[in-house]
């Protein structure tokens, strides 16, 4: 090996505590012009602190992050400046794009290059300039197109010409090939190769093992806030990478053994078109059973969205069929939750509850026509507030009565609130979206318990997660999703954590890094 | 038949037409550039009232013409950046705001009127902009008395569209504005302020407006009334609307509105009595409902319009 | 650089004391204009306030004026809770007014028990038809409400004079544009003896209860308010959107009706065109002061026509124009919005 390339990039020591929670861990990183390092963990394992203190939205409790120019020594960045790393020649390209879509490639591009009291754009200038990286990058999209008329793929170049026309030297990608299909990613890794093969340094988040094997020269690995593995890639099998991602053994499963009874919720080829860069269904094949929880793994915007959005009746009518007892699934809310289908949102403040009403009223809100809440079109409170106060006690919702608006509560109350509202009318299915996104331990273990028992009962759980403990210590058969696509579904019994991280990588089948 | 004929061939109805247009085009243009920002200024109406008591009154008082236009665009600038400050640091309702401010600068201008001239029962007059002979020009058949036979204010009102149309598309400003009503976060990543350019757009906008008001104290009917503005700032929300917040097509919208409502109070003498004249006066308004209706399915708006941002909130 | 956190709770005295400060705030703003135009301002004021509630006229004359401010105010006040920004509500007015006299100028004859209910009702079909209007185009084509309201204002008032000069116009009034007067036994009856105070401000108690009531105990108010709060999560819940927001406009533009019909059969006994002096945009101003809460409009309702009531005393006495009141009662809905944020959030400047 020639000799090392020079240092852009040190991270040293950085801490930082969100309350009780250690969020980073004395996390030390360096960073050299010309390499590409990912940075591979789970959801929560604390690569987004990171990424918000090196850009000055955080400010660490302990250790300092410091940046060399044109190889001299590294000088301090100073802490909770968003526009210093920026000024210092970090560039971040962010999964939810930061354009403005009626206005052009070039324009956006150009937005914030000149003084604003400037007379003049210099556009041709500009448009010399982007020309210019284009061809240098191999990043090509037509300057004068409108953004918003852009395919996702072709945004992204545009968010990361925008780093490159501000002459960064260090470029941060979160979760760049989430958004993009199979020929972009390749198109995508061809640039960076290209990149730092002209001396720019990448840091590419991650945590896809086949694509992290594909483009990285090096991988850093946060499990837990702290940094488990710094090495080079080469060597590296995914199934070692695999297994210190998610660092631990398979939590033994907490099921009560249970044979399950007829099907229940059968989806046969189900298609619905992808939005704005998610991915839709692609041939969905599913069938769960009473007394069955099928969990459904994959990283986030591979089509989990629709098919939650399928369930709880809130998507466009799908192409294939699906049906609930034999009888075709409707469309609507009320639909679905009259066919029996309970539903635990993905986003809990934002589709879970209406903020400002009383825990009581969020209780009663998905069945105001029915004689349980409401006799004439008048709300029949005193059976509201009593049902309110068992499911207080019954769940354990800590509150300060069943008239609080709901907003003052945490969100693993909240949620409390929300499996109540959902399992008191005894679904035969229950849609349970990230049930424990954002949860603590005691609250996370309220919400398995109550899954568990309504598969005791003799209910199917749809159980979308990210957490893989979660979907290994509750389901009965697996599945994972990529790309709108569903794989079949494996009992739990036979499934190795690397298999299980091996597909949620993208198949091997599919794609051979 | 003959009737629409002698109308729209008539000199006198284009002279009409712009000059009716010409408070429209200052209003549409205010609001366009408070809503590229991603601020919707419901306070326009009350802008309109203030600006035309405002410059009325300077003038009333002693001061020149272009004095008082200059005071009405103080008044319509400060009314402006109260709307700004509620709107956009603080981040309330832009609908509730506008409403409040309407009612505010309207109130203000009545009571400052009814200050100031304690003791007349009809309202004074000011000698008023006199329109402008372009020597040659003027005389051209139709085209001269409709472009070079009106007051400078009009002129004025298409020097500040072009003005308007070069800095919104032609310089680092326009970007920045464009940007920030799509979407503040880019322009926050792009090292710009986003309130300050939003604070910045309303009062450049609001002072705008508020020539409108002018113009009818100061060009159309020399004096000041109650109720002069009879909706005008509401009409020109929709207008901008109708013309994709572009000033190209906001110019052609307020034209087009102006000799709409040329013809149609010429139409109204020409059928007499037959037709009751409140028929005629409504169309103007139906007609921007029906211009919001026709363009609401594909209306582009500003991504960022009425959503404010707000740093500690999110 | 200003922060705003959010707030876990606000105690009832922190909201009230909060709307009560911004109108103490809006009354002190209020002084320096009247203080430049030469009014001595604290006489000024207790002037305005002899002036409202002095005597037993003042007294009557104020709560006379709050009544049709009763039912504008409620109107604004249930559809802005559901998010619909109804700004028509002088429209509405006039259109409930021209039903009541329609109805009740002689098209029907019967008594009261039959003429009364049958304007009031007249009225608030018509108020409530013009409203959803705006409701639909809102809903179903994204049109900005506000100013579809806005703007029907303007055409329903050209309507009500082509009414007047028409169709409604009485033969006998001396040719001034007036309709036909509203026969005795479809009139309101005073409850108050020789004082104007009329059965509508009874009228407008009991909407406010009813509203009450409606808003706290029905589905459909528990829907209303859903659906104002948190649309995507009220969708969520199987509440169907286009049904709870027509019904929300139909209420409140029926509302704004009935604030016609309790003019016009209440008080003048014809219409005229010049039958509200506004009480449409202050109607927004006193549902902004009451926080939206139906019960609070009466005591917002009060104030607001305290000011203008006592602004017209102390107009005469202290010889300043009388838009003092607009301009207080335009300075309260600014500042009572300001106060909503400290009510809301912690205010920090950092």
């Amino acid at each position: 090996m020639p000799k090392t390339p020079p240092l852009v990039l040190r991270i040293d020591g950085v801490t930082k505590r969100f309350g009780a929670l250690v969020a980073n861990d004395a996390i030390s990183l360096d960073l050299r012009a010309g390499e590409i390092l990912a940075l591979l963990g789970e959801n929560g394992a604390g690569k987004s602190t990171l990424m918000n203190i090196l850009f000055g939205h955080y400010v660490a409790d302990e250790g300092t992050i410091a940046v060399a120019r044109d190889g001299g020594a590294p000088e301090p960045l100073p802490p909770g400046r968003p526009g210093a790393a920026l000024a210092a020649g970090i560039g971040m390209v962010h999964q939810h794009f930061a354009l403005a879509e009626s206005l052009t490639v070039l324009e956006n591009v150009a937005l914030g290059t000149r003084p604003v009291w400037s007379p003049s754009l210099r556009l041709g200038e500009a448009r010399a300039r982007l020309g210019r990286l284009m061809a240098e990058s191999g990043l090509a999209v037509d300057p004068d197109r409108r953004v918003g008329h852009l395919t996702v793929g072709e945004k992204q170049r545009v968010e990361i010409l925008k780093v490159l026309y501000r002459g960064a030297r260090i470029l941060v990608l979160d979760e760049p090939t989430a958004v993009l299909t199979p020929g972009e990613v390749e198109g995508l890794f061809a640039v960076l190769r290209r990149l730092v093969a002209g001396g720019l340094a990448i840091v590419f988040i991650s945590h896809k093992l086949g694509e992290v094997t594909a483009i990285a020269d090096r991988v850093a690995i946060l499990r837990g806030g702290r940094k488990v593995a710094d090495r080079p890639v080469a060597g590296a099998s995914r199934a070692e990478l695999a297994t210190l991602m998610v660092g631990r053994e398979i939590a033994p499963s907490r099921r009560a053994p249970r044979a399950p009874g007829p099907p229940l919720l059968v989806l046969d080829a189900v298609a619905v078109p992808g939005e704005r860069g998610r991915a839709g269904l692609d041939g969905v094949s599913l069938t769960v059973h009473e007394g069955e929880i099928v969990g459904i793994a994959g990283v986030s915007g591979n089509g989990q969205g629709a098919l939650a959005a399928l369930l709880a009746g809130t998507g466009p009518r799908p192409g294939g069929r699906a049906t609930l007892r034999g009888a075709a699934i409707g469309s609507g809310p009320g639909a679905v939750m009259r066919a029996g289908i309970g539903r635990i949102p993905e986003d809990r403040h934002h589709e879970g509850v209406v903020p400002s009403l009383s825990i009581a009223e969020n209780l009663a809100i998905e069945s105001l026509g029915e004689p349980s809440v409401s006799r004439l079109g008048f709300l029949r409170w005193g059976a509201i507030r009593a049902r309110a106060r068992a499911a207080i006690t019954a769940y354990d919702v800590r509150c300060p009565g069943p008239d609080a608006p709901i907003r003052l509560l945490s969100g693993g109350n909240i949620q409390k609130v929300i499996l109540a509202r959902v399992l008191d009318r005894s679904p035969r299915l229950i849609l349970a979206n990230q049930p424990t996104r954002g949860l603590d331990v005691g609250a996370t273990a309220a919400v398995h318990d109550r899954l568990l028992q309504a598969r005791e009962r003799g209910a199917g759980v749809v159980l979308i997660s990210e957490d893989l403990d979660e979907i290994l210590g509750l389901s009965d058969r697996v599945g994972v999703m990529v790309r709108g696509r569903l794989s079949a579904p494996e009992p739990v019994e036979g499934l190795t954590l690397e298999r299980l991280g091996l597909l949620m990588g993208g198949s091997p089948e599919e794609r051979a890094a | 038949m003959d009737a629409v004929l002698d109308i729209l061939l008539s000199a006198s109805f284009w002279a009409a037409a712009v000059r009716i247009a010409t408070p429209l085009m200052f209003g549409v243009l205010g609001a366009l550039i408070c809503e590229r920002a991603g601020v919707l200024n419901l306070g326009i109406e009350g802008i309109f009232t203030a600006g035309a008591m405002a410059g009325w009154l300077a003038v009333y008082l002693g001061l020149d013409l272009w004095s008082g236009v200059l005071v009405a665009a103080a008044v319509g600038a400060s009314l402006g950046l109260v709307l700004a400050l509620l709107t956009v640091p603080l981040g309330l309702s832009q609908h509730v705001t506008g409403i409040g401010v309407t009612l505010l600068a309207t109130s203000l201008s009545y009571f400052v009127y009814r200050v100031a001239l304690p003791n007349v029962s009809s309202p004074p007059r000011i000698q008023p902009f006199a329109p402008v002979a372009v020597p040659g020009l003027s005389d051209l058949p139709f085209i001269g008395p409709a472009l070079f036979g009106q007051t400078p204010l009009t002129f004025l009102a298409l020097a500040l569209f072009a003005v308007a149309a070069f800095v919104l598309h032609r310089t680092p400003l326009g970007l920045g504005l464009r940007a920030v009503g799509e979407n503040p976060a880019a322009v926050e990543s792009a090292g710009l302020d986003v309130h300050g350019l939003r604070i910045g757009a309303v009062v450049v906008g609001s002072a705008v407006m508020a020539l409108g008001g002018a113009f009818l104290t100061m060009a159309a009917f020399n004096a000041f009334f109650f109720e002069m503005t009879g909706g005008r700032g509401w009409i020109c929300i929709a207008l901008t609307v109708f013309a994709s917040w572009r000033p190209g097509k906001a110019l052609l919208g307020a034209l087009l509105f102006g000799a709409f409502d040329a013809f149609q109070l010429r139409l109204q003498h020409a059928v007499g009595g037959a037709v009751p004249s409140q028929v005629f006066l409504m169309l103007p308004y139906l007609l921007s409902i029906a211009a919001l209706c026709t363009v609401a399915r594909r209306a582009d708006y500003p991504k960022a319009l009425m959503v404010p941002y707000l740093k500690g909130q999110r | 650089m200003i922060r705003f956190e959010p707030r876990a709770r606000a105690s009832l005295a922190l909201i009230v004391g909060a709307r009560l400060a911004a109108l103490a705030t809006a009354f002190a703003l209020a002084a320096i204009p009247l203080a430049a135009a030469g009014a001595p301002v604290g006489r000024s004021f207790w002037l305005m306030l002899q002036g409202a509630g002095g005597t037993l006229f003042a007294l009557t004359e104020t709560l006379t004026r709050a009544t049709p401010l009763i039912l504008t105010g409620l109107a604004a006040a249930v559809a802005f809770r559901a998010r619909l920004f109804n700004i028509g509500a002088e429209g509405q007015l006039y259109a409930g007014a021209m039903a009541a006299v329609a109805v009740g100028s002689g098209a029907v004859s019967g008594g009261p028990l039959l003429l009364v209910p049958l304007v009031l009702l007249a009225a608030a079909l018509a108020g409530a038809a013009l409203m959803l209007v705006p409701t639909v185009l809102k809903v179903r084509l994204g049109v900005d409400e506000v100013v579809t309201t806005l703007l029907l204002n303007f055409v329903v008032l050209l309507v009500a004079q082509m009414m007047l000069e028409g169709p409604l116009k009485d033969p006998m009034g001396g040719g001034w544009p007036q309709s036909e007067p509203i026969l005795d036994q479809a009139m309101l009856p005073p409850i108050v003896e020789r004082m104007r105070l009329h059965g509508g401000f009874l009228l407008g108690l009991l909407a406010c209860v009813v509203a009450h009531v409606l808003m706290t105990r029905s589905v459909l108010g528990l829907r209303i308010r859903a659906v104002g709060e948190n649309a995507t999560a009220a969708a969520y819940a199987g509440i169907p959107i286009l049904p709870t927001m027509l019904a929300v406009g139909a209420l409140s533009g029926g509302l704004a009706g009935l604030a016609g019909a309790s003019e016009v059969a209440g008080l003048k006994g014809y219409l005229t065109a010049d039958l509200s002096r506004g009480f449409g945009y202050a109607g927004i101003v006193v549902a902004m002061v009451a926080g939206l809460q139906p019960l609070a409009v009466v005591p917002a309702a009060i104030l607001v026509a305290g000011v203008f009531v006592g602004a017209d005393t102390m107009s005469r006495t202290v010889g300043v124009s009388n838009y003092i009141a607009d301009l207080i009662v335009a300075l309260a809905l600014v500042c009572v919005l300001v106060s909503g944020l400290f009510v809301r959030f912690r205010v920090r400047i950092a």
